[in-house]
């Protein structure tokens, strides 16, 4: 007896104007399996996965469940058909209860009393059922991002989900946090439920995956059973050529220290404390990356020393004393003139003046300096933007149009834009935060050569990510950050992920053998 | 210094008062506890005072101008959700040129069809809300010889017109919807993370006009009472800012309803005293110590403060002070217990200072719902 | 790709939206049984065809040259100033005590230190909402809108109680000394030959102050770093802080630029034609400045044609109020109808013009 597949797409199509974001797309996926979809940015994962819930119509093509062909015209229809999604970026009323979460949208009447009952109740069962354990009063604000993570899970069970779809579902967990995930979608499998695992990282494609399907460029350029393939090829098939996986360098000539922190202390505007003491130092010639899960002090260390937050403690820049006691804007200038330069986290809010044009962008941060004004009172305009398209030039920025608006770049140029902006200045110290989030694999290579040839020029580079592999290939030196306390700190070539993992999740060093 | 009947008409005159504010902040609540900022409640007041009270006016029931007016002011928040839900545009803009469109419209449709420079007439008995008088009230006549109790009784409970107790029974009622149902958690969740109940299958435009619409009918019984009630035509702008103290109140009860009801009794006291007390005499010394007292409170919150906040607020103690002081020297040759005539501006004032003292957060913060004043746009 | 030529975005969709408010306002003179065509001629004749109708017309344009370009200026600081009111009466109030208390010798004296006067005043009347902005956060849309009625009251207690001369009943100022009266437009051309020229309209030397305003903006928004720094804090907040650029430094400049320009309003009608300080003489320009912002994109040259239209609208309206039983009120509907327009619908406006380039763009390809 042959089984249905629990979902079949054939050729699935979708155009946005005349961008084609999805290709006759064509996936089986049998009941009881993990599925990974693997694949860039822009390569249509987002798009296929938006069809699937409802947000979006294909324009061409059928989708079956359990063999029988529905249609999805909203979200309500994809609940319906059994279909539940546990997006990247969590779908939950920050200051509801858990209960609240699970029962908006699937009340069982019009007063809520009976609702939040039922729920209750069918909330015990599923928890036991699948070792799926939250409190449902809590606060959705309090709760940590694991079992918020929870939540959105069970919200589909709750909705009687068979095909579940995970996107990039590890981006915000420790490593300890992602085993345990991984844990709850073997279980979800043994109860025959199909799960289809969007994701970026290969190495959770091998580990748990059962089949995995690779899209480039809105196709699927193929689909393997998991236990057939490797990284390298998975690589290859995502980039549709050989991909360095890892970075050339040579072994690091460190000099003097040019950045020493000592006892930094940090508190928020609640009053709660972000950065514990952190002690760290970066030399002349030498690449420091902090790791760790995103949320641990990481982003405010990087504004401390970007001049936009207050802190107590001592910084030293080559040597001399940094006032820490400003914050909140204004001394993001007074940092660059030190030599600071600073690559933000987050580039669209951050980084970019989004309207602004490339030219414009090209000095954002430096709008002061002596160099970019023509006299007392104005800027000279035409000498930024002869400036900018060399810059943009150097740093292979396509199109190499200064007066195209920031928006209208993809994202690794517009990393680019931000890299030229910075590197450029020949910075005594480079902070950079998430280099290559949301850039393909071809702009990451180029990017990590930069940095490295930024340091090999004898300058200091704190780095700071999120992806342990970037970290471990780029870095001369890894400090580990969990809940705004450094860890530890380690030689790439005397560590692993696993060690780094437990580092991140808090156990201190000395319990490591 | 004031009698207990002086005290219990200055509080009638109180929810006689904060019956239209209540309305209309209620209005602004359930607008933009699902996301949409409307500070186009002032258009929507105003254009609903107008049509109750020229459709009161020329059919000469005023349930019929109450059904009118709903529908007018339906009719702007229908607008304004168009502009702010449907094409995502900027909800302030909207607010502000529905405000505009409401000022303009009524006058050149009252001049039109009235003639008496952008009024309507005068109503008469069927076209108003009268007083209801619970049983036992005495009249107004008889009130000064009335024992307290009954005072409090006629003066106080009895004789409002039912649009007031209308009011009253709204803020329950509210709170029970906006609570104790599904569209209530629904209405609050689309406000916080519209992704989220979007994700879960419902409709954001859906609720969103609900909620727009909801704060049309409470707009418009506020106009049909100004109009008809509190005052018995129209005039030119009569709404005269209640739009914008009803949004302070809002921010003021941190968007819940029973806070709503206490804040909008404070703004209406405030007003009720500025109606009643035309001449308020104050002896100078008191005046004058009163300014220097928050004169001294302003400077002893700046002092460990920036600089901006010692320019700013520094100034204005200075201010105030300086004024303290022409206060005393007005008084100088009469002597310093002379009684000072409070200006008439000043009393009249006294509402938009308090709602920018209370904006100023010198009263507690409020954490507005996190996803007001944004349109809901899908992600890709 | 932007989809529409710059062009089309800063010509084409605001005249599109002054049509669709134009064909709307139509429609209501129809319902109140007046033609249409024969108030849009009774306008142009009342305004365009003779000397004295540009001289009104040119006289409120320079209003809403100031209200404009102080509305425009805090648009780029992404803050909403709806006090121009306010502003422009506590500016009144400056030139008044500057020209009431100071013996100045002669009138370009006279209007450096009004100026001054208007300027200082309006900034410090803008100034204390855009602090509580800053550091407090309260909306300065409310802000504003409660100063516009504080003022009222504050203009009223200073009229009244302290300005007035005693014995008289009209609630104005002392009439201003004549060494600090302004030349008008018909004094300008009187000089040149042409006496009847622009027969005592009050268009006055104001205007030429509110046409280099409009080339100083210009210069500040898009060529100094202040205006750098405006324009980023204006798009992106978090950004302005990574680049060092101080929120609060921001918007207190940015409000305190455009409560000064909204004083400097108080030059054209207080100095200019008033001669005294009275009340109501802002009659609704710190409103009109907002319709004049949005449609002339928040930009100076915008901001210059949309104030030449608004002034010829508002003129009109008064020639249409005294000869047909169109009221005044008619301009404050095509005001709300122009904002209405190109600033809340403007998505209405914009989707057709979108659609019709892409589908030309597709044909080329």
């Amino acid at each position: 007896m042959t089984m249905n597949p629990a979902i079949e797409l054939k050729g699935i199509s979708k155009s946005f104007g005349p961008v084609q974001a999805n290709k006759d797309i064509t996936i089986r996926v049998m009941p009881g399996t993990i599925h990974g979809i693997i694949g860039e940015n822009g390569a249509g994962k987002s798009t296929l996965m938006s069809i699937l819930y409802g947000f979006y119509r294909a324009d061409a093509g059928e989708i079956f469940v359990d063999g029988k062909k529905i249609s999805i015209p909203d979200s309500q229809a994809a609940i319906a058909a059994g279909i539940g999604m546990v997006f990247q970026h969590f779908k939950l009323v920050e200051n509801f209860s858990v209960l609240e979460n699970i029962v908006l949208g699937a009340e069982s009447g019009a007063l809520l009393s009976p609702s939040l009952g039922k729920a209750r109740s069918e909330l015990a069962t599923l928890a036991s059922e699948y070792e799926l354990n939250v409190n449902p009063d809590a606060i959705i604000e309090d709760i940590g991002v694991g079992m918020q993570q929870r939540v959105e899970i069970l919200k589909a069970l709750y909705r009687k989900a068979n095909i579940l779809i995970l996107d990039e579902p590890t981006g915000v967990l420790t490593p300890a946090e992602a085993d345990q995930l991984f844990r709850i979608l073997k279980r979800l499998r043994e109860e025959g439920k199909t799960i289809i695992l969007i994701t970026h990282k290969l190495r959770e494609i091998m580990d748990i995956t059962d089949t995995v399907s690779v899209m480039r460029q809105g196709e699927m350029t193929a689909t393997l059973g998991t236990k057939k393939t490797s990284p390298e090829n998975l690589a290859e098939l995502m980039v549709g050529r050989k991909v360095l996986l890892r970075v050339d360098k040579s072994p690091a000539k460190p000099e003097n220290p040019v950045l020493e922190i000592e006892d930094l202390n940090m508190f928020d505007d609640f009053g709660v404390q972000r950065l514990k003491n952190v002690s760290l130092s970066v030399r002349a010639g030498e690449i420091l990356g902090v790791a760790g899960v995103a949320g641990n002090g990481q982003s405010e260390l990087l504004e401390v020393l970007g001049g936009y937050r207050k802190a107590n403690g001592s910084v030293k820049i080559k040597g001399s004393e940094i006032d820490l006691s400003t914050g909140v804007a204004g001394d993001g200038q007074a940092r660059r003139a030190q030599g600071i330069a600073h690559v933000p986290e987050d580039r669209q809010r951050e980084g970019l003046i989004m309207d602004f044009m490339a030219w414009e962008n090209s000095v954002f941060g430096y709008h002061r300096e002596k160099s970019n004004q023509a006299n007392r009172f104005f800027m000279d305009n035409n000498a930024i933007r002869k400036e900018a398209e060399a810059k943009l030039d150097r740093f292979d920025v396509r199109p190499l149009d200064t007066k195209l608006r920031a928006k209208n770049f993809s994202g690794g140029n517009q990393q680019k834009i931000v890299l030229a902006r910075e590197i450029e200045r020949d910075p005594d110290l480079l902070l950079v935060g998430q280099p290559t989030r949301g850039v393909d694999i071809g702009a990451i290579e180029f990017i990590h050569q930069q940095i490295v040839a930024l340091r090999d020029r004898g300058k200091a580079i704190l780095l700071i990510s999120v992806e342990l592999d970037e970290i471990l290939s780029l870095s001369d030196k890894i400090a580990v950050m969990f809940d705004g306390k450094i860890m530890g700190e380690r030689l790439p070539s005397e560590t692993n992920e696993k060690e780094l993992g437990l580092l991140m999740a808090g156990v201190s060093g000395e319990a490591v053998q | 210094m004031i009698d207990f009947l002086t005290l219990i008409q200055v509080l009638d005159g109180t929810l006689r008062l904060a019956t239209p504010l209540l309305l209309v902040c209620l209005a602004g609540l359930f607008s933009e506890r699902a996301g949409i900022f409307d500070i186009g409640l002032e258009g929507k007041l105003l254009a609903a005072a107008f049509v109750s009270a020229a459709f009161a006016a020329i059919t000469g029931s005023v349930w019929l101008g109450l059904l009118a007016g709903i529908l007018a002011s339906i009719l702007l928040s229908l607008l304004h959700g168009l502009a702010s839900i449907t094409l995502r545009g900027d909800q302030i803009i909207s607010g502000v040129a529905i405000n505009f469109l409401a000022a303009g419209l009524t006058v050149v449709i009252a001049q039109d069809l009235f003639g008496q420079g952008g009024r309507t007439p005068p109503l008469k008995s069927g076209g108003r809300f009268e007083p209801l008088n619970f049983p036992g009230s005495i009249s107004s006549k008889e009130m000064s010889d009335a024992g307290p109790l009954m005072q409090l009784y006629s003066e106080l409970l009895s004789g409002h017109s039912l649009l007031v107790y209308l009011a009253l029974l709204t803020v329950p009622l509210s709170w029970f919807v906006l609570y104790k149902t599904r569209f209530g958690l629904r209405l609050r969740a689309v406000g916080e993370n519209p992704a989220a109940v979007d994700t879960a299958g419902i409709s954001v435009v859906g609720l969103r006009y609900g909620a727009v619409v909801i704060g049309g009918i409470l707009c418009g019984i506020a106009g049909a009472y100004i109009a008809t009630s509190l005052q018995a035509n129209f005039t030119k702008d009569m709404s005269a800012g209640r739009g914008f103290i009803a949004l302070a109140a809002l921010i003021f009860a941190k968007w819940r309803p029973w806070y709503a009801l206490g804040a909008c009794l404070l703004f209406g006291f405030f007003f009720a005293v500025d109606n009643r007390f035309q001449n308020i005499l104050m002896p100078a010394w008191a005046l004058s110590s009163f300014l220097i007292f928050i004169s001294l409170v302003l400077l002893s919150y700046v002092w460990k403060k920036d600089y901006l906040d010692k320019v700013v607020l520094g100034g204005l103690a200075l201010g105030i002070a300086i004024i303290s002081l022409m206060v005393i020297s007005s008084v100088w040759t009469s002597g310093i217990s002379s009684q000072v005539k409070i200006p008439v501006v000043f009393i009249q004032s006294l509402p938009y200072v308090l709602t920018v003292v209370v904006l100023a957060g010198f009263v507690g913060r409020a954490i507005p719902p996190k996803a007001g004043g944004q349109p809901y746009i899908k992600e890709r | 790709m932007d989809i529409m030529p710059k062009w089309v975005d800063i010509i084409v969709v605001p005249l599109f939206s002054l049509f669709l408010a134009a064909f709307l306002a139509a429609l209501l003179i129809l319902a109140i049984g007046e033609s249409p065509v024969a108030a849009l001629n009774l306008m142009i004749e009342g305004t365009l065809l003779r000397s004295a109708g540009w001289g009104y017309m040119l006289y409120y344009t320079t209003n809403f040259i100031f209200t404009g370009l102080a509305v425009s200026v805090a648009f780029h600081a992404a803050l909403f100033n709806i006090g121009g009111e306010g502003q422009a009466m506590i500016g009144g109030l400056g030139v008044a005590l500057v020209c009431l208390f100071i013996p100045w010798p002669h009138w370009t004296l006279a209007i450096i230190g009004a100026s001054i006067g208007a300027a200082l005043f309006g900034m410090i009347w803008a100034g204390i909402p855009a602090y509580l902005q800053a550091k407090r956060g309260s909306h300065i849309v409310i802000t504003t809108i409660m100063f516009n009625f504080i003022a009222a009251g504050v203009l009223i207690f200073f009229v009244v109680d302290v300005l007035k001369p005693t014995g008289s009943m009209d609630p104005a100022s002392a009439n201003f000394p004549a060494s600090t009266h302004l030349p008008t437009f018909q004094d300008i051309a009187s000089l040149m030959g042409f006496e009847k020229a622009f027969r005592s309209a009050p268009a006055n030397v104001s205007f030429f102050i509110a046409l280099f305003a409009c080339v100083a903006i210009w210069y500040l928004i898009w060529r100094s770093p202040l205006g750098y720094e405006i324009r980023a804090l204006g798009k992106s907040g978090a950004a302005a802080r990574y680049a060092g650029v101080r929120p609060v430094k921001i918007i207190m400049i940015a409000m305190m630029i455009s409560g000064a320009l909204c004083g400097m309003m108080a030059i054209n009608t207080t100095q200019g034609e008033s001669e005294r300080l009275i009340l109501n003489f802002t009659e609704g320009a710190g409103f009109i400045g907002i319709a004049v912002a949005l449609m002339g994109r928040s930009h100076p040259a915008g901001v210059f044609l949309a104030a030449l239209l608004f002034g010829f609208l508002y003129q009109g309206g008064a020639e249409l109020a005294l000869w047909t039983k169109i009221p005044r009120e008619m301009i404050v509907v095509i005001q709300a109808l122009v904002i209405l327009f190109t600033g809340a619908l403007s998505l209405m406006v914009r989707a057709p013009l979108e659609r019709f380039f892409m589908s030309i763009k597709r044909a080329d390809v």
